[in-house]
């Protein structure tokens, strides 16, 4: 059986590559139909809000590739609670839908894999 | 036990001497190390132009030696390389840039080469992730 992969982007889309980076080993690891789950945690929620502005910092908006996850078959898609409460975010804020989970999820989630990488 | 290490973090932090010590610590435990794989900042331990001054650790060099002198399967991520100027002969001609930098002992390749190492690995350790 193929082993898992969680992958945690802890990073705001506008704090340099991380976030694409993240990103991109999920894409990478999608083209292979592997069992991958994507969670953001602390900054890394930024990347999911609505109407952002990403050319005013003349960067590449990532939303879209988000929410074309689903279209690459990944679709374990994660956010932490406390991370959108602490930055006065919630559920209406998000531009796709994804599971928002509290502290006690988070553990189990990353219990769930196999590999977690975290950037 | 199988070992896939990665390392996102540059040269000059804890963590890349932390992987590399811990690497070796892989194979001298009589493990194996499946494929090492530098991304993010990580790629810049793999280039042949680090400096580091003469009363410090030259960790881009003690990488190169250690991947040649066992042999590994020493991975950078080409998109992450390409980004901060870490290039083979094939890329600095394909890009038109006027040097190649890659150490000895790596290869450019892509992030698939990370997933198809995790596949096979017992254990997956990160250095350096945020």
């Amino acid at each position: 059986m193929a082993r898992s992969m969680l992958i945690i982007s802890r990073q705001a889309p506008w704090a340099g590559p991380s976030a694409r980076e993240a990103l991109d080993i999920v894409l990478a690891g999608g083209a292979f139909e592997l069992p991958l789950g994507l969670l953001f945690l602390d900054d890394g929620v930024f990347q999911l809000t609505k109407a952002q502005q990403a050319a005013s910092l003349e960067q590449k908006d990532l939303t879209a590739n988000l929410q074309a996850l689903p279209l690459f078959g990944i679709d374990s898609l994660f956010v932490a609670r406390s991370s959108l409460t602490e930055r006065n975010l919630d559920e209406s804020s998000l531009a796709l839908p994804v599971e928002i989970l509290d502290d006690a999820g988070l553990s189990t989630l990353i219990n769930r894999y196999d590999h977690v990488i975290t950037i | 036990m199988k070992f896939v290490i990665a390392l996102f973090a540059p040269p000059h932090s804890p963590a890349a001497r932390r992987a590399l010590r811990f690497a070796e610590a892989v194979l001298a435990g009589g493990h194996e190390i499946v494929r090492l794989f530098f991304y993010q900042d990580g790629v810049h331990s793999a280039s042949a132009n680090v400096v580091a001054a003469q009363d410090e650790l030259d960790v881009a060099a003690e990488w190169s030696r250690f991947v040649s002198a066992n042999q590994l399967d020493g991975v950078v991520c080409i998109a992450a390389g390409l980004r901060r100027g870490v290039l083979d002969a094939g890329e600095a001609q394909r890009y038109q840039r006027p040097a190649a930098n890659l150490a000895a002992g790596w290869e450019l390749s892509g992030l698939g080469q990370l997933h198809e190492a995790a596949q096979q690995a017992d254990r997956l350790v990160c250095f350096g992730g945020q």
